[in-house]
């Protein structure tokens, strides 16, 4: 079977500056991949470059067989791509509610408001607040909702796991799992790697702008050693 | 006769009454200046042209194809708002890209040139638009006559301004745009297909503008200069609002519409200048405006 998302020979630039270096990847449907490596590697960007927000790029990114590096940022998300930033992305002058009814929806499946407030019982109580007033972990989780709402079956989730509380990481990989089990499928960018460990399948290891490793799961116990040491922990 | 600090209760009333209907037109282009502000982040200097251009439209309407008021209201600002649309797409969109400055530069130009054109071929005297039939005359309200027009143009902008804030702070549409207000790129990767969200913006603000154009026809006569003034006293409302601020445009379009026409009451010399001096205090003890959020 072809994966879902793959992308080749990926180079990208912040202006003057050459920053991917040819990065290879692939997922397949309903798969979750881990991109481990150390800050200012590449991984946030090679997310922003995959979903089209870094427009100086070469190289071929397909989602689902479509190309998308000539299409339009704003078609982009009706391919069956979801975004949840790094920085969450919460806006400050609309209310929860608001903030998760933004994002259209791109194809069915997706899950329905009812259905997303069971799975984050506090953006419901809160539903009527700013955005921005919601605690760090629930702005994650608001950023995580928004998308699922909107059928997307391909999310890039850049560093969910930043700045949280143990009992909020425990959280958010209890979300994570649940939308494995629905068939989604995943990149996430995590500097934390014991918490990808329980739920990502493979794992790429990120170092100038270039894939350098790629090993399944099962293979960690054997590199913790060498991860410790390339990931600097 | 009832006086008030001295002054007959009558002048007060009257000039309150001018503060009021000045302050309508102040809220409604403010307002959309405050729009294309907040999301295009170009200061838009054509501002007072495309009023202008509402109010001549107005006219040739009538004077070329027999259409009058009522059709005007509704066309008006549907050609200016297409003009606008159109001017976006293919001239100011293509400057986003620049400094922000080069949106203004454009705008002021574009500006010239519409005014100027219209000075070619009609000159720069006003030409009278008359009252409609349905709102001539006036009523006594026993403490003043007030002319039914002015009170229909007082309703009319309070009815479009609170409309116009429904609109954005609301609906789904206005959700689109505060959110792309704040961060345009992240919407735009959500699906959102902000350039044409831009056009649409541009085509709101340019509309309300032409709506402005031909609420002042009849008040004040149509002639290619009547923006260039008004837009001056404009900016220092968003100035005073707050940049981009929808509330702060409509609240202080009104406001100092009235402290004008109050001060033209106890202190008539200072009356072209109060709203400057409002401006320059209010710059000096909140630098974001009255309605503007890093205050």
């Amino acid at each position: 079977m072809a994966p879902l998302l793959n992308v080749s020979g990926l180079h990208a630039w912040y202006g003057e500056s050459h920053v991917l270096h040819g990065v290879d990847l692939h997922v397949d449907q309903g798969e979750m991949i881990c991109i481990l490596g150390r800050n200012g590697m590449g991984k946030t960007t090679t997310l922003r470059t995959i979903m089209g927000l870094l427009r100086k790029r070469t190289g071929q990114i397909t989602l689902g067989g479509q190309d998308l590096m000539t299409m339009p940022l704003h078609r982009t998300a009706h391919a069956g791509l979801g975004f949840v930033p790094e920085e969450r992305g919460i806006f400050a002058t609309l209310t929860v509610e608001e903030n998760m009814m933004l994002p259209p929806v791109v194809a069915s499946g997706g899950m329905e408001l009812d259905e997303i407030y069971e799975l984050f019982p506090n953006l419901k109580e809160r539903r009527n607040s700013p955005g921005t007033k919601l605690s760090g972990g629930e702005q994650q989780m608001l950023a995580m909702a928004r998308i699922l709402r909107t059928g997307a079956n391909c999310i890039l989730l850049d560093e969910p796991t930043e700045g949280l509380a143990p009992v909020i990481i425990q959280r958010i990989g209890e979300v994570l799992i649940k939308l494995k089990s629905r068939g989604m499928t995943v990149v996430l960018v995590e500097q934390n790697f014991r918490f990808a460990s329980k739920i990502a399948d493979r794992f790429y290891l990120m170092d100038h702008g270039q894939m350098v490793a790629e090993f399944p799961v099962g293979d960690l116990p054997n590199r913790m050693e060498f991860l410790n040491k390339e990931l600097g922990v | 006769m009832m006086t008030i600090l001295g002054v007959p209760l009558q002048a007060l009333l009257g000039q309150l009454l001018v503060g009021l209907i000045n302050g309508s037109f102040y809220a409604l282009l403010s307002l959309g200046l405050a729009v294309i502000f907040g999301l295009l982040r170009v200061i838009n200097f054509a501002h007072g042209a495309l009023y202008m251009l509402g109010a001549f439209t107005a006219l040739l309407l009538l004077t070329h194809l027999g259409l009058g008021y009522w059709f005007a209201l509704i066309l008006a600002p549907l050609i200016v708002g297409v003009f606008g649309a159109v001017v976006e797409r293919t001239m100011l969109s293509r400057l986003y890209k620049l400094d922000h400055l080069y949106g203004l530069l454009f705008t002021f130009g574009l500006a010239l040139t519409i005014e100027g054109t219209f000075r070619y071929y009609f000159g720069a005297s006003g030409q009278p638009y008359s009252v409609p039939s349905a709102l001539q005359g006036g009523t006594n309200l026993g403490f003043m006559f007030l002319p039914i027009y002015r009170g229909w143009v007082v309703i009319a902008s309070l009815v479009v301004c609170v409309g116009v804030w429904v609109l954005i702070e609301k609906t789904r549409l206005g959700a689109y745009l505060r959110a792309a207000t704040e961060n345009a790129t992240l919407v735009q990767s959500f699906g959102i297909n902000v350039p044409l969200l831009l056009t649409l913006t541009y085509a709101l603000g340019a509309a309300l503008a032409g709506l402005a154009g031909v609420l002042a026809a009849p008040i004040y006569q149509v002639s290619p200069l009547m923006g260039t003034n008004l837009i001056i006293i404009v900016f220092a409302v968003v100035v005073v609002g707050g940049m981009g601020s929808i509330m702060g445009a409509i609240v202080t379009g009104y406001m100092l519409g009235i402290a004008e026409g109050l001060t033209k009451v106890f202190y008539p010399e200072a009356s072209n200048i109060v709203i400057f001096v409002i401006m320059a205090i209010v710059l000096i003890l909140r630098p974001a405006g009255l309605f503007g959020k890093d205050a």
